[in-house]
């Protein structure tokens, strides 16, 4: 690949696919680096500072946006997201958008595409959640709209807890994480082990066109997504990484870096599939132990004081280790540039 | 013309004449019948839609918000527990203002599970914020789901058409279900007054403060009673269309000069015009009153047709436990300032008979001045005493 000057693109010297930069043929920017960008979810919103949902979320319906030409509907979950983006009279959404209830925004997409059917128009729907709307309460209709293969395209902001009731445990939420409702008082280390749903593999399981899982450290990667997603007819499902300073008790300029650690650590695994087989995953640059990721994060800070939780610690590497062999993430020397695994340090799965 | 149909035959092809875009369905006894002959019906080719099969009623709900949200005609149809499952997107289609058209076929709710007839389903969402319908009859059943979708449409609130379950949706009678020349004469394509749109992009379901909750609860229910106005002039010119009666708010019947008259809801209204009848041939003034539009009550309609003076007995299809009858509560406010006495009676739940013979002893009871203020018709005072006088 090259630069549209003609020069052989180096991306790890030019800070990859950043929003500005010159370097990169435009059609290989961010969709932020565009001034007629549709700016879907513009300024006045209230989430917190460094919000990974409402940064993920203007990256997807951009890129939705363009996909579909600006021909496209949303539907909103109740979470964060909803109440932060449209407090009466005001709205920041630039995109048509429909709030329902917690638990049933798959279901209204699916009427909202069989009715766009029923008029014949090329409208697309894309619904977003949050992950308790998602992976919990909505979970009964997420998965009759994947068995019926209705033409949505349904986003999840898994910020792991349910965020907007004040960051109690949902069924998304990791384990030995501080929530609320999983507080390490006395000799509990948090959200137990064992428990939670992987929805990214339940998706998959319903073996509809398209999953995948992404991050809001690696955006263009979030973009290509969500391109390649509107490309595609049918159910398709996409796991957003989300932090959550408030809820991760971690600092608002953290956000970015810390979804990084998620994946470098292996303690999130980036993939995509379709028909119900992981296709391609984002294979791992810099392996961290899992440690880093946890430490700036205040919601696991009772595993470093007051006493150093290494079991706790361990088990939590273990599920970071079994992710990189399941996915088999480790990244193979030659991946590591702009051979091997592709550019941005994807690789097939064989 | 008129054929003998079974009565969710009859409403099944009454709905699809009304040319719904969007049907999401999800079975529950006694509706069952009704979505499955609309989806033969459109896998018959009979009628064009979406047929939407959905993993819940908060589903098939919800799909419908969706349709109804991009602006096409939408339906489905519920009972009982369904209707209680539904019940948060239940209310969320009113506070939204879509025009959705659901079919109750009316059963009881469980615990003890029961499939059998009663109101107590619907009047669970009696504060909803819908229009509710009550057929008394399957031609009934069928003229108010074309009244249904009309009155959703030119007031952009949801409708309910409520049958009883069994009595009506599995009775065979004849039934005329207006040709679809007909249907279309009365009912015009839809068009949204708002929808979700690309090339006018809108946020439709805002989180609402205290600064304007008020307001919007307000302006709904100022839309909601404009169907006072709404239902009589639709009616009337479906009546037009039909060359026959169509209901509307009330249906009177001999009560001019009654001295006593029974109000109710739905199917059972017709035994009670059959003891009304036999009330007139012993030189007695009964009369009857049916409530078709339940919500919003048509109070002036009520107090209008119950004469001064009459006595009113209210036959309650369900319980509003602790209290008496939801239906009472709206009689006695539309009658407010007058003496007479309103006694409560509770009959039919769970599908009991409610028998002509048991309404003449009531009115007998009535007569004699021995009828207490809440009566549970043919209660089995047995069972009751045997239960009661068991040690605790
Ligand atoms: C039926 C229902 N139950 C509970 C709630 C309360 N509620 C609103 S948002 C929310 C949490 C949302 O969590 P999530 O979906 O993860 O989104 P986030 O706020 O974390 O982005 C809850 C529990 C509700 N609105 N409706
Ligand atoms: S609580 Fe978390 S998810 Fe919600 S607005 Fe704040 S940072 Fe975003
Ligand atoms: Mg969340």
């Amino acid at each position: 690949m090259s630069t549209h000057l003609g020069m052989p693109l180096m991306y790890y010297q030019v800070g990859s696919f950043a929003v500005g930069n010159r370097l990169v043929d435009p059609d290989l920017r961010s969709e932020q680096a565009r001034p007629d960008r549709a700016a879907s979810l513009t300024k006045g919103h209230r989430a917190c500072r460094g919000c990974g949902e409402a940064l993920g979320a203007r990256y997807v319906l951009d890129t939705a946006m363009r996909a579909t030409g600006g021909r496209m509907v949303t539907v909103n979950a109740t979470g964060c997201l909803e109440v932060f983006s449209t407090p009466f009279p005001e709205t920041s959404w630039r995109v048509a958008w429909l709030h329902s209830l917690f638990g049933n925004a798959p279901a209204v997409a699916s009427g909202a595409a069989a009715g766009l059917r029923a008029l014949g128009t090329d409208v697309r729907v894309v619904a977003q959640g949050g992950d308790g709307g998602t992976v919990d309460i909505g979970l009964g209709c997420l998965s009759g709209m994947f068995e019926r293969d209705d033409d949505v395209l349904y986003v999840c902001y898994d910020n792991g807890g349910y965020m907007n009731t004040g960051v109690q445990r949902s069924g998304a939420t990791p384990p030995a994480a501080r929530t609320t409702t999983t507080q390490p008082v006395g000799h509990s280390y948090g959200h137990a082990f064992g428990q939670g749903k992987d929805a990214p593999r339940i998706a998959l399981a319903h073996e509809i066109p398209y999953v995948a899982t992404a991050t809001v450290a690696d955006l263009r990667d979030l973009e290509a997504k969500v391109e390649r997603a509107m490309s595609l007819r049918g159910a398709r499902y996409l796991h957003v990484l989300v932090p959550c300073p408030l809820g991760w008790g971690t600092a608002p300029h953290e956000t970015v870096r810390i979804a990084r650690l998620a994946t470098e650590s292996g303690f999130f695994p980036v993939f995509e599939g379709e028909r119900g087989r992981v296709t391609t995953v984002r294979r791992i640059r810099h392996r961290v132990p899992v440690e880093e990721y946890l430490r700036p994060q205040g919601r696991y800070a009772h595993l470093f004081t007051p006493h150093r939780r290494e079991d706790v610690l361990g088990r939590l590497q273990q599920i970071a280790d079994a992710n990189v062999e399941r996915y088999g993430l480790a990244a193979p020397a030659a991946a590591i540039s702009t051979a091997g695994g592709g550019p941005d340090g994807h690789g097939e799965v064989p | 013309m008129l054929r003998q149909r079974e009565g969710s035959a009859a409403v099944a092809l009454a709905v699809a004449r009304c040319r719904p875009q969007v049907v999401c369905a999800y079975p529950i006894s006694p509706q069952t019948h009704i979505v499955e002959e609309v989806s033969r019906l459109v896998a018959a080719g009979e009628l064009t839609c979406e047929f939407l099969t959905m993993d819940s009623e908060t589903s098939a709900m919800s799909g419908v918000i969706g349709a109804s949200a991009v602006g096409v005609r939408s339906w489905t149809a519920t009972a009982s527990q369904g209707l209680l499952h539904m019940s948060e997107a239940v209310h969320n289609a009113a506070g939204l203002g879509l025009p959705i058209v659901m079919t109750v076929a009316n059963r009881a709710i469980g615990a003890p599970i029961n499939i059998w007839n009663d109101h107590s389903d619907s009047m669970s969402q009696r504060d909803a914020g819908w229009v509710h319908l009550h057929a008394a009859s399957n031609q009934e059943a069928v003229d108010l789901h074309l009244q249904a979708f009309r009155l959703a449409e030119s007031l952009s609130v949801p409708v309910m058409v409520c049958m009883d379950g069994f009595v009506l949706t599995h009775a065979t009678e004849p039934v005329d279900v207006p040709e679809q020349g007909v249907v279309d004469a009365f009912l015009p394509p839809f068009v949204p007054r708002q929808r979700l749109d690309p090339e006018a992009p809108v946020s439709i379901g805002a989180m609402v403060g205290p600064e304007a909750f008020t307001e919007v609860r307000y302006l709904g229910d100022r839309q909601l009673r404009r169907a006072l106005e709404e239902v009589p002039r639709v009616a009337d010119e479906l009546a037009r269309h039909l060359g026959r009666h169509s209901a509307g708010l009330v249906q009177p019947y001999r009560t001019d000069d009654a001295d006593v008259v029974l109000v109710g809801l739905g199917s059972v209204m017709g035994t009670v015009r059959d003891v009304v009848d036999t009330e007139r041939d012993a030189g007695r003034r009964a009369g009857a009153l049916t409530v078709t539009t339940y919500r919003p009550f048509p109070a002036a309609a009520v107090a209008g047709a119950v004469p001064p003076g009459a006595r009113v007995l209210v036959i309650e299809r369900s319980l509003a436990p602790g209290s008496s009858g939801p239906v009472t509560a709206d009689v006695r406010e539309a009658l407010v300032g007058r003496d007479a006495a309103l006694h409560t009676v509770v009959a039919g739940l769970g599908g009991r008979p409610v028998t002509s013979r048991a309404l003449a002893e009531l009115l007998a009871r009535e007569r004699s001045g021995l009828l207490d203020g809440t009566t549970f018709l043919d209660l089995r005072s047995d069972v009751v005493a045997h239960e009661v006088g068991r040690p605790a």
